[in-house]
């Protein structure tokens, strides 16, 4: 295994960690912080990925993801919370153990649904898809668990982190086309879920999604 | 040319209605808009059907038999949802449920969304496919919670989370198809085109398509509202203004409907299997089943045609999946009719539930003595959805049935209760609302009759003859399919 490989290996790593931490982090701003370290690794990542196999269409998505998902995003979710003056506001958690062992299971699930594909890559980077499909599943997993807004929209945009390293670990990332209309794609939605914050908060008095429950099957 | 026209004009009246805003012509700019997208739409139809597949702007563009039809379909509804809008919002607007700056809002939107589903339908690139499918959600999200009410706003959030999560499966999937596809095409923008991959598909690797296959579907399955992905979907449709009810139900669900197909077309190729038929024909029949039986439950009118979509969807998914020319065929035509039927229910349902001002079906009453153009227009529409003769369905339904009767006989019941519940329910619903005589409270509007009128008309047609150019395109469409 040559060096940028394990350097790759350890960011991998350092994402996965990450997204554990988003999983049980309970403190908003903690979250955001966390959130902005993924990107940073995610960033750094593909910037390595990019120097080993020669593939400069990389940087472009590795600045990109350093604008987006380290300074931007984070940035507007910070004005957003202070606005909203829910930055001291500590969530409610289910079963924090429980979640944990289930992120777990989620881990190793990755691990085996990727396990075919591993054998036929030949990337120096094919060992990471499986924390690719981590990152994603335990974004997902974070969605389900928490009923505070942003947390929820937080755990979209770790799977979209999640989604993104999959695309540079398996195939050294997609077409640059692809990824410049993904990116247009997650501003619009920052745009959309930051309307939406200040809609949900006028009309539920709070972001607890907990509260949205009229819409149900009437018997 | 046509094809920046077609695509162009949308986007342009989108940019157009933002700084026009609230002004007295708005709805008149909006359907102006439309109606040059649709002529647009048509020659490009002529275009094709002289001369055959068009592949344009440096492979960007693909346009076949199979896309060219929804394309026509997609402006052809889109136009008529803009009329059916101007006289629906403009009431809203009256009774206040709406401001200025909303209308601005919903007016661009409504254009933007029409370029997204264009977008979707015409590009070659299945990347793009991706971001037009995903452009297309982010801009009707907010129009969906335009009344600001909690429900609506519910919904909104509801629709936002869940088909964000469900798209980003299909995008992983994207990811492995180009995984797949960069071995044997090479790397760079080449190798998500769909011309060349249907080109190579059989050289793609089948583990990895397989496995692509599952996230494309669980992702834009959960577009098309197949069970059990699509508890979205009613509360999308109800809580919405009514003309994006229309084009929700008509329109988007086709259009993830037409990225899921084009996916499987290359699964197939590469598994040589009918594996990924079988999940799409186990979604289908679940879909029909849970959502006819729904329907009897329902007490909101757009609730109701909400869960109809889900069946229908349901219908034309289990006969992609069942393959075969018959049924492809059948399943061509079946989103055709669906898309003008039930487009033209939800302009007359919009317009019922006006004179009512409610959504509740057990206040609505005598619709044929109030106004007995929304009431037959509603009376009728419900005819042609559940499938009577001489409507299109009827026709498309029909050949699905015996698609299903000689592939897979044991199924055929199933199906057959399916359809046979929904025509129960909703019967049983719209009856009382059309027939006897009008509650004192019940008031009367000035309806938007063309839409609906124009909408029904093709639907009988199709349902008694089949013009040439269509089954040409459909034969053709079948082969590609295969």
């Amino acid at each position: 295994m040559n060096l940028a490989a394990q350097i790759n290996s350890i960011l991998a790593a350092l994402i996965l960690l990450t997204a554990f931490g988003l999983l049980v982090q309970r403190r908003i701003y903690g979250l955001l912080h966390l959130f902005a370290w993924q990107g940073l690794f995610l960033s750094i990542s593909t910037a390595v990925v990019g120097y080993t196999a020669g593939a400069h269409h990389l940087y472009i998505s590795s600045v990109l993801t350093l604008l987006l998902k380290v300074l931007l995003l984070p940035y507007i979710l910070y004005v957003l919370i202070h606005r909203l003056q829910i930055h001291k506001d500590v969530e409610t958690m289910l079963n924090v153990p429980t979640t944990m062992l289930i992120g777990i299971a989620l881990v190793i699930f990755s691990y085996h649904l990727t396990s075919p594909i591993r054998e036929l890559s030949t990337l120096v980077t094919r060992s990471t898809l499986a924390v690719a499909l981590a990152t994603v599943m335990l974004g997902l997993l974070m969605m389900i668990t928490r009923r505070n807004a942003v947390t929820q929209i937080i755990g979209f945009l770790a799977m979209e982190n999640g989604l993104f390293f999959a695309a540079t670990s398996a195939t050294y990332g997609m077409p640059l086309v692809v990824e410049l209309g993904v990116a247009l794609d997650i501003l619009i939605a920052a745009f959309i879920f930051g309307i939406f914050f200040f809609h949900i908060r006028t009309t539920f008095d709070s972001l607890d999604v907990e509260q949205m429950n009229r819409l149900k099957e009437e018997d | 040319m046509m094809l920046l026209i077609l695509l162009g004009i949308s986007l342009i009246s989108a940019i157009i209605l933002a700084f026009v805003g609230d002004r007295k012509f708005a709805p008149e700019i909006n359907i102006l808009g439309s109606a040059v997208t649709f002529l647009a739409g048509l020659g490009l139809a002529i275009q094709v059907y002289a001369q055959g597949p068009i592949i344009a702007g440096g492979k960007f563009f693909f346009v076949d038999a199979f896309n060219v039809y929804l394309t026509v379909l997609t402006s052809f509804v889109s136009m008529t949802t803009a009329i059916f809008s101007r006289r629906y919002m403009r009431r809203e607007r009256e009774h206040g449920r709406i401001g200025h700056k909303r209308i601005r809002f919903y007016h661009s939107m409504f254009q933007l969304f029409i370029f997204a589903m264009l977008l979707a339908l015409l590009t070659n690139n299945v990347g793009v496919l991706w971001i037009a499918m995903e452009l297309a959600t982010l801009s009707t999200v907010l129009l969906v919670s335009l009344y600001r009410t909690p429900t609506a706003i519910e919904a909104a959030w509801k629709y936002f989370i869940l088909c964000g999560v469900g798209i980003a499966q299909a995008l992983f999937g994207t990811v492995l198809l180009y995984f797949a596809a960069e071995k044997v095409l090479g790397e760079g923008g080449e190798a998500l085109l769909w011309t060349n991959l249907s080109q190579v598909s059989d050289k793609l690797e089948p583990t990895v398509l397989s496995l692509a296959f599952v996230f494309l579907m669980v992702g834009y399955g959960t577009k098309v509202g197949l069970v059990p992905l699509h508890n979205w979907l009613p509360d999308a449709h109800s809580e919405g203004p009514t003309p994006i009810s229309a084009v929700l139900s008509g329109l988007l669900l086709n259009i993830a409907l037409y990225a899921l197909v084009r996916c499987k077309v290359l699964v197939d190729g590469a598994t040589g299997t009918h594996r990924a038929g079988y999940i799409m024909m186990g979604f289908g029949l679940l879909s029909i089943l849970v959502a006819s039986f729904s329907l009897l439950r329902q007490k909101d009118i757009k609730r109701m045609f909400a869960y109809s979509s889900i069946e229908h969807m349901g219908i034309a998914t289990f006969a992609f999946g069942l393959g075969g020319p018959i049924a492809t065929f059948g399943a061509l035509l079946h989103m055709l009719v669906h898309s003008l039927t039930k487009s033209s229910i939800f302009f007359t349902v919009g317009h019922a539930s006006q004179m009512h001002s409610t959504q509740e079906m057990s206040r609505i009453r005598g619709l044929i003595k109030g106004n007995p153009l929304v009431g037959w227009g509603l009376m009728l529409g419900v005819m042609a959805i559940v499938g009577m003769p001489p409507f299109g369905v009827f026709t498309s339904e029909f050949l699905i049935l015996t698609a299903t009767i000689k592939d897979a006989p044991l199924l055929t019941p199933f199906f057959l209760i399916g359809l046979a519940v929904a025509f129960a329910a909703l019967f049983r619903r719209v009856q009382p609302m059309v027939s006897g005589s009008a509650p004192s409270s019940q008031q009367s509007l000035k309806a938007a009759n063309l839409p609906v009128i124009l909408h029904m008309i093709l639907v009988l047609i199709l349902g008694i003859y089949m013009p040439d150019f269509l089954s040409k395109w459909f034969h053709t469409a079948v082969e590609l399919l295969k």
